[in-house]
């Protein structure tokens, strides 16, 4: 007889709560009348993120593991999922704009419907909103905060998809530019379907090697047999080779791009902030906690992975003119300095990897929102040329995005420095000097990027019969805003929050 | 509350007011520019007064408050005598920059059609912000808020380069904080480093400077970390060959842009020197100083002789200053306090003596719509006061007796002498083609004919001159009795020898060093 582990009903409260809220989603669209359908998962959305966020705080503190030991209730996994919440809440705030696009929302009407068919233009006329969305970004918020807690590899496993599938379906929604948004989709599914396939095999090697597949076992099994077993090193392989995937790290970033570029922006802004908080979570803690012992045979790949990802990112992002697919390298180019963090090992390089997230989790969501309201009447004009001179026509949101790229390129008094200088300082003091100068190098290219667009903005003409910037409802304001505050308080007052994540920096074995 | 910190605070309220003022009110936007700048001068010329120059302490008017303690990072202030003199350059010049440049981003637009130039009060805003953030520079005692300060100040910078310049300013922006992000960036890196130090000998990050001066660093450690300091403060100063950000950036800035960025934010490269770089790493800077002294000797000439050939007025000036950049580290390095003293003493007289220049310099070149050399001529007779103020800020960059870039480059001169002699002795040719490069531009620009364009010249009216003023009366009167600034610069510069371990050249040499004071002003008096 199967007995049933004993759940732990609080702590799982955050998670639970949005899968539920998820769950409850899917039948809303089942069963409410089509009118009805929008608000009801707006509130439910609102409501389960709110109510996540309060039970995060509630469990603050929580040090143990639950469920059998498959899930590490602990520092940095509250951390990571409050982090996650957070962006996910702006994130929804972009999605649910809908005074941009004449049509509607970001999102396709019916996404069924072939590009550019007769039907699609019926769908259109009728106004349709798709709110299938609303369930599936549940699902994979729900997906990625236990991805960053999850303690044993078939969890991992489980989260890993629950985050990936929605967000495979999400990136072909775009209503604009559609035939671009389903080969993103498509691109997306098929490298991502891959990656998991080697991080099953990975895992499966290892269990083969431990006998066990939770992150304690595996620990004591490294610790008893020592670690150079080709099993063991086959099966880390293989289980990096997912991990970096999800976080776009050289060699597996060539799918980012072109799925930023393609995705709904509100999409995007949510896959390029919350999967790239979850992944450096899940990679975080299956470094730090099950495969810490054999450091001495994945931290050198990893270093030169780190070194490989912030130059690559920073190099051929300068040879960029759209702005989302410049953003997308130079996402690149901070999972490289993130991976800088994780190799530090330390508590220092736990705290600095956490701080970095959150900064730049909730300043690419701003970023990305600030793209949306560029436009065209085809949609968004995010090519580098059509925001000329913005600067003089829209003071406010060339000051917002300057301000964030600067923040991406770290300079001081930006939430950017602050990360970028603990990240550092931790990988210095973990004997990685090397590697930080080279980092800075990295650093000093993809500032240029970044400064070309201030130039575009400030100091060129407009153009006459440019893109015009639209005026947004309160929800976009209120995301790009809390992008702004993020990035302008943690700059200078990052004190509290470097506290909470050094408080939080103990993962529970 | 330091009397620093509001000094700083100062000029960051009254950008924040000009800001908000209306566009159309331009004038309104530039009083109060002007006086938040003269207040922020008088309050500066208060802590001058009060510092007393023979404390026992190392720095005056100290403030400490926790600001990061996570990262080891305090809002830490205070100054010794070489930060007092950089903050007194650059509040003296703030207001005589507004002053002088009442019409420059006016001016600039005529010059440059076509481009999109900003408005004018955002102009004199930024001014204030960066007085704000060179003060902070200057008083720092934390090392991460100089770097926080060092970094920050070149936003405002970019902005006056690139939306308020002339000709290439775009490019030039661009070229500018590109260097000068990456010399950042790699102090970053030695800062991550100096973190990790402090990490290990306190068991907890605390990055405030008189603390630091307690660690004995590993000479290995020393040596990495010295250059990461070293090559951020190089870009800045700018040193050759991390020099070639300068003479774009001075071709295309306004003049009050140019002032102040040579003027005084060149000087944190090496302000920057003697405050980290050799208190911090003093192993590392004695091993180093004949390479750096080398690297400052090829500067000295490559900028006077490269000075010689240009053709726009703006960009020589800028070759100028990395002539006389090369002579400040060369004396930073020798490792003399005389030198030392020398260095700083030239700091503040190559501050004032390159506002000069290229104040007078922009209200010419206003009137003449071009910065060419060759499109003056006998400027003298149609306004004689421009032209005799021209010449007045030419020869104290020459550094004619009487002026105290004189007083500055002798000083250098002996105090290289005294470790190395015939260094020395080569970079006083350098004298010699100083007299060249600005006897022949003010020969081509001012006397002779007449030139079609300068005809309808009108002299400069009484603001042009009354904003000059000063500088003159600075570069002359201590020129003349050097002693006041002499007495605030030398305890600090024996307390930073005392820090480095070094001591001055022994008597065993002393028959030398009698035969350098006694041949250096023969050499100095052919000029």
């Amino acid at each position: 007889m199967i007995e049933f582990p004993e759940i732990q009903w609080l702590q799982l409260a955050p998670v639970i709560i949005v899968l539920l809220a998820g769950s409850i989603g899917v039948l809303v669209e089942s069963f409410a009348p089509r009118q009805a359908r929008r608000p009801i998962q707006l509130w439910l959305t609102f409501g389960a993120l709110i109510a996540s966020f309060a039970f995060i705080v509630i469990t603050a503190g929580s040090f143990e593991l639950v469920v059998d030991g498959s899930m590490a209730v602990d520092g940095p996994g509250l951390f990571l999922q409050g982090t996650i919440v957070l962006v996910a809440l702006l994130s929804a705030f972009l999605m649910m704009e809908k005074n941009l696009d004449v049509a509607g929302d970001a999102f396709a009407p019916r996404a069924s419907a072939m590009p550019g068919s007769e039907e699609e233009r019926q769908f259109t006329a009728l106004g349709y909103l798709q709110t299938e969305i609303w369930p599936l970004f549940l699902i994979s918020v729900g997906g990625m905060m236990l991805f960053v807690s999850a303690n044993d590899l078939l969890l991992l496993f489980i989260a890993l998809e629950m985050l990936s599938l929605p967000l495979y379906i999400l990136a072909g929604m775009a209503r604009r530019r559609r035939l671009l948004s389903q080969e993103a989709a498509m691109k997306y599914f098929l490298l991502g379907a891959f990656s998991s396939a080697f991080f099953l095999y990975g895992a499966a090697l290892i269990y083969g090697f431990a006998g066990t597949i939770t992150y304690g076992g595996i620990q004591e099994a490294i610790a008893g047999q020592g670690s150079m077993t080709p099993l063991l090193i086959a099966g880390m392989g293989l289980l990096f080779v997912g991990l970096l995937f999800k976080v776009a790290a050289v060699p597996f970033h060539n799918w980012a791009p072109d799925v930023y570029q393609g995705s709904p922006t509100p999409i995007t802004a949510f896959m390029a902030a919350g999967v790239k908080v979850a992944a450096f979570g899940a990679i975080l803690r299956v470094t730090y906690v099950a495969i810490g012992g054999a450091a001495w045979d994945w931290r050198p790949v990893l270093w030169i992975i780190a070194g490989l990802t912030f130059f690559i990112g920073a190099i051929v992002g300068l040879a960029q003119t759209d702005l989302k697919r410049m953003l997308a390298y130079s996402s690149i180019a901070h999972a490289g300095f993130l991976l800088l963090g994780v190799t530090a090992l330390s508590t220092e390089g736990l705290a600095a990897t956490m701080f970095y997230l959150l900064t730049y989790g909730l300043s690419t969501v701003g970023a990305f929102g600030l793209l949306t309201l560029v436009r065209t009447e085809t949609g968004e004009a995010t090519s580098l040329e059509s925001w000329r001179g913005l600067g003089r026509t829209n003071p406010w949101v060339a000051a917002a995005f300057a301000l964030f790229l600067f923040s991406f390129a770290g300079i001081p008094l930006t939430a950017g420095f602050i990360g970028k200088f603990a990240v550092f300082s931790a990988a210095a003091a973990s004997g990685a000097g090397w590697l930080v100068v080279l980092a800075v190098i990295a650093s000093a290219i993809a500032a240029f990027f970044y400064l070309r667009v201030v130039v575009v903005m400030y100091f060129s003409e407009p153009i006459d019969s440019g893109p015009k910037v639209v005026v947004p409802s309160w929800s976009t304001k209120m995301a790009v805003g809390g992008g702004v505050a993020v990035t302008l308080v943690l700059g200078i007052f990052p004190q509290p929050v470097l506290d909470l994540a050094q408080q939080a920096s103990v993962f529970v074995q | 509350m330091s009397i620093l910190t509001i000094l700083g605070i100062i000029p960051l309220v009254g950008s924040v007011i000009v800001g908000f003022t209306p566009t159309k009110d331009v004038a309104r936007a530039k009083v109060i520019a002007l006086v938040f700048a003269v207040a922020t001068f008088v309050v500066a010329i208060v802590a001058v007064v009060g510092f007393d120059p023979n404390s026992a302490e190392p720095f005056q008017y100290v403030s400490q408050h926790d600001w990061i303690p996570a990262l080891g990072i305090s809002f830490a202030v205070g100054v010794d005598g070489i930060g007092l003199i950089l903050v007194f350059l650059a509040t003296l010049l703030v207001p005589v920059v507004i002053w002088a440049g009442w019409n420059d981003v006016e001016d600039a637009g005529e010059q440059s059609p076509g481009q999109t130039q900003g408005n004018v009060r955002g102009y004199f805003a930024l001014v204030l912000v960066l007085e704000a953030m060179m003060i902070g520079v200057f008083v720092s005692l934390d090392v991460v808020l100089f770097y926080i300060f060092f970094e920050v100040i070149l936003i405002p910078v970019y902005f006056m380069i690139g939306r308020y310049g002339t000709g290439r300013r775009t490019y030039a922006a661009v070229k500018f904080l590109v260097y000068s992000l990456l010399g950042g960036l790699v102090m970053l890196a030695a800062l991550a480093g100096l973190w990790y130090v402090s990490l290990e000998n306190f068991g907890g990050p605390n990055m405030y400077f008189p603390d630091l001066l307690s660690i004995d660093i590993d000479p290995t450690v020393q040596g990495w970390l010295f250059w990461g300091f070293f090559i951020a403060f190089a870009i800045k100063a700018p040193l050759w060959p991390v020099h070639t950000w300068l003479p774009d950036a001075a071709g295309s800035s306004t003049p009050g842009t140019a002032t102040l960025l040579i003027g005084v934010l060149d000087k944190i490269g090496t302000f920057g020197m003697l405050r980290l770089c050799l208190p911090l790493f003093p192993e590392a800077s004695q091993q180093f100083a004949p390479v750096i002294i080398a690297i400052s000797v090829i500067g000295i000439f490559y900028g006077a002789l490269v000075a010689i050939g240009q053709t726009d007025m703006k960009r020589m000036f800028g070759y100028v200053s990395i002539s006389h950049f090369g002579f400040m580290t060369m004396g930073i390095f020798a490792f003399t306090s005389v030198a030392q003293t020398g260095a700083t003493f030239y700091m503040l007289g190559h501050g004032l003596s390159t506002a000069m220049l290229f104040l007078v310099a922009g209200y010419l070149i206003s009137r003449r719509k071009s910065a060419q050399v060759t499109d003056f001529g006998g400027v003298v007779n149609v306004a004689p006061v421009a032209a005799g103020l021209f010449l007045i800020a030419g020869l104290s960059a020459l550094a004619l007796p009487g002026f105290m870039t004189f007083q500055a480059e002798f000083l250098v001169l002996v105090g290289t002498f005294e470790r190395y002699a015939w260094v020395a002795a080569f970079s006083t040719l350098a004298i010699v083609l100083a007299a060249l490069y600005i006897l022949f531009m003010y020969q081509r620009s001012m006397t002779g004919p007449t030139s079609e364009g300068v005809k309808g010249f009108k002299d400069l009216n009484l603001r042009e001159r009354w904003a000059i003023a000063p500088l003159v009366v600075v570069l002359i009167g201590l020129g003349f009795y050097p002693a006041p600034a002499m007495n605030v610069i030398n305890p600090a510069v024996e307390r930073t020898m005392d820090w480095v371990g070094a001591t001055n050249p022994p008597p065993a040499i002393a028959d030398v060093t009698a035969e350098s004071s006694t041949s250096t002003p023969d050499e100095g008096s052919t000029r």
